[in-house]
């Protein structure tokens, strides 16, 4: 990644514009708008940032701030940042406890026999892998998290759920999520987690920010029911 | 001293200018539908630009005062009564207590805005009190909800009263149903033919349509992607699913999507497009992003002038 690619500016309403940095997904790419995130926030006249695989939506106060000399503002921001220079230290990595099995995984056996693996292989798949945060979106906290190993690649269930229980952590295509709030949703389910990853109360409210890295853990029931997990919710 | 809700019609919602800054976590920004009727009413009051309103769409909304004050209503005409005599939208009324306000049914648009003198008393949550009822989050209990019956819409009690109505040139024509449209996103995506499709042909209001969406159905379009890499949603976006049936995604929207857009929906064009019932009939207008933001100022100019 060098300054030649530097993102497309793009006007898309009269208070929002996209910034495009690739047409390919990348870790490279994601990092870049990670750092452009982190810099844009603080700017006067911003009022929201949408930032994801490879575009960052800028909304700002039009009222107030002509677009012009917040186009600038992008410009002079992203100028004197070094997309090299997003080191590991800046990255934060979240470790999320997961419960395994069927008992809060009704898929993890389907996901074992379409990957042609046992749930043990399915489970030790997906805890080794670290993920990065691509995207957060669809509902408040929710992390789009890639990529998972080859293996472990599934479609998307035919019939989506109603209602997805709290804590729920799903497989679909090439990445693996946790659900934060009770949601219809079509991911494969493998397991549950007992931590919560919306919080209104918190400084950050969502555990996972764009750009994190994240890891799984497993634990046993007794450790999932002491932390607080429930095992209702189907 | 409070309003008392005698019937929570069919949905009434707090509602303040929304919840900024937290997109970036996929918390969508709630606010009012017609953002343009919602600024005049605290106008006609005084109020802070952001206080806390009443957005009530359709109507069967009554309410019970409690004490004296001031009120202003705004948006669509839902034959509103005080005490069985019929009132108007776009300026204030005198309310003593005991008044009985009521909201029947739409006569002209869909959503009315009620604002209270000071401004309805109200928690915010993440600084704002905006009601959005599928993220649980705003509105009188913090929890999304929207009002129920014996719910109390707070206030500070006055007895002064001015008598105040928006000029006649600043009320929004409902009746104007060309919804003004910046091209932007994915459009490129979609050939000359289809923009034309799109531009000169009736979409009409789907019943499917709510705070986070208008589904319109018409003449279909189609762009030569058939996904695109999940991107940030802009207020009035409109997206064009597989059926080819477009969406404009409002106030209560999903933060990121995965489908091409056409472009935007600009606020005011939105507010109106908000007033639609569904089986209404609309059309789309190409605009630039120039003549979006002078009607922007000129809109804004006029309530600045105003106050």
């Amino acid at each position: 990644m060098s300054h030649e690619d530097f993102p497309n500016i793009e006007m898309v309403s009269n208070q929002a514009c996209l910034l495009t940095f690739s047409q390919v997904i990348s870790e490279a790419t994601s990092n870049y708008i990670a750092q452009v995130t982190q810099h844009l926030v603080k700017l006067a006249g911003i009022v929201d940032l949408v930032p994801s695989y490879t575009t960052l939506l800028v909304v700002f106060d039009d009222d107030h701030y002509d677009r012009f000399a917040i186009f600038k503002t992008i410009r002079q921001t992203i100028e004197a940042i070094d997309p090299n220079d997003f080191s590991v230290k800046d990255q934060r990595e979240v470790v999320i406890p997961v419960y395994y099995g069927k008992e809060v995984g009704p898929d993890i056996e389907d996901v074992a026999s379409h990957c042609k693996l046992s749930i043990d292989e399915v489970i030790k798949r997906h805890q080794e892998t670290t993920y990065r945060a691509y995207a957060i979106g669809f509902t408040p906290g929710f992390a789009f998290l890639g990529n998972t190993p080859d293996e472990l690649h599934v479609p998307r269930k035919t019939t989506p759920r109603l209602k997805v229980p709290v804590g729920s952590v799903a497989l679909a295509e090439n990445q693996t999520a946790v659900y934060p709030s009770v949601t219809p949703g079509g991911w494969q389910i493998i397991g549950r987690t007992p931590v919560n990853l919306i919080d209104w109360g918190s400084k950050n409210l969502a555990l996972i920010a764009m750009g994190d890295s994240v890891r799984f853990e497993p634990i046993s029931r007794d450790e999932f029911l002491v932390l607080g997990g429930q095992l209702d919710g189907f | 001293m409070a309003f008392k809700v005698i019937k929570p019609g069919l949905l009434a919602l707090v509602q303040d200018l929304g919840r900024h800054g937290h997109q970036s976590i996929g918390l969508t920004t709630g606010g009012p539908m017609d953002e343009v009727a919602f600024r005049w009413s605290n106008a006609l009051l005084d109020n802070d630009s952001n206080s806390p309103e009443i957005e009530i769409t359709f109507g069967m909304f009554i309410l019970e005062a409690q004490a004296d004050t001031s009120i202003a209503i705004t948006g669509a005409d839902l034959a509103a009564t005080l005490n069985d005599k019929s009132i108007t939208p776009w300026q204030t009324y005198a309310i003593k207590k005991g008044d009985v306000l009521a909201f029947h049914q739409p006569v002209w648009g869909l959503r009315a805005y009620l604002a209270v003198k000071g401004g309805f008393i109200c928690e915010p949550t993440l600084g704002s009190v905006a009601t959005v009822v599928r993220e649980k989050i705003g509105g009188l209990t913090g929890k999304g909800d929207k009002l129920q019956k014996g719910d109390l819409l707070a206030y500070q009690a006055c007895s002064d009263h001015e008598q105040r109505s928006v000029p006649r040139l600043a009320i929004p024509n409902y009746g104007n149903k060309e919804i003004p449209v910046i091209l932007g996103y994915q459009y490129q995506s979609f050939s000359t033919f289809e923009r034309a499709n799109f531009f000169s042909c009736d979409y009409k209001v789907s019943s499917n349509s709510d705070r986070m969406g208008y589904r319109l159905e018409g003449k279909e379009v189609h762009s030569d992607l058939k996904g695109i890499i999940s991107e940030g949603i802009a207020y009035g976006a409109i997206q064009v699913p597989k059926d080819g049936q477009p969406i404009v995604l409002l106030q209560d929207r999903q933060t990121i999507g995965g489908y091409p857009k056409m472009g935007c929906v600009t606020r005011i064009g939105g507010g109106i497009l908000a007033q639609q019932k569904p089986g209404d009939i609309i059309q789309f207008t190409p605009i630039t992003v120039d003549q979006a933001e002078q009607e922007r100022h000129l809109q804004m100019a006029r309530l600045a002038q105003w106050r």
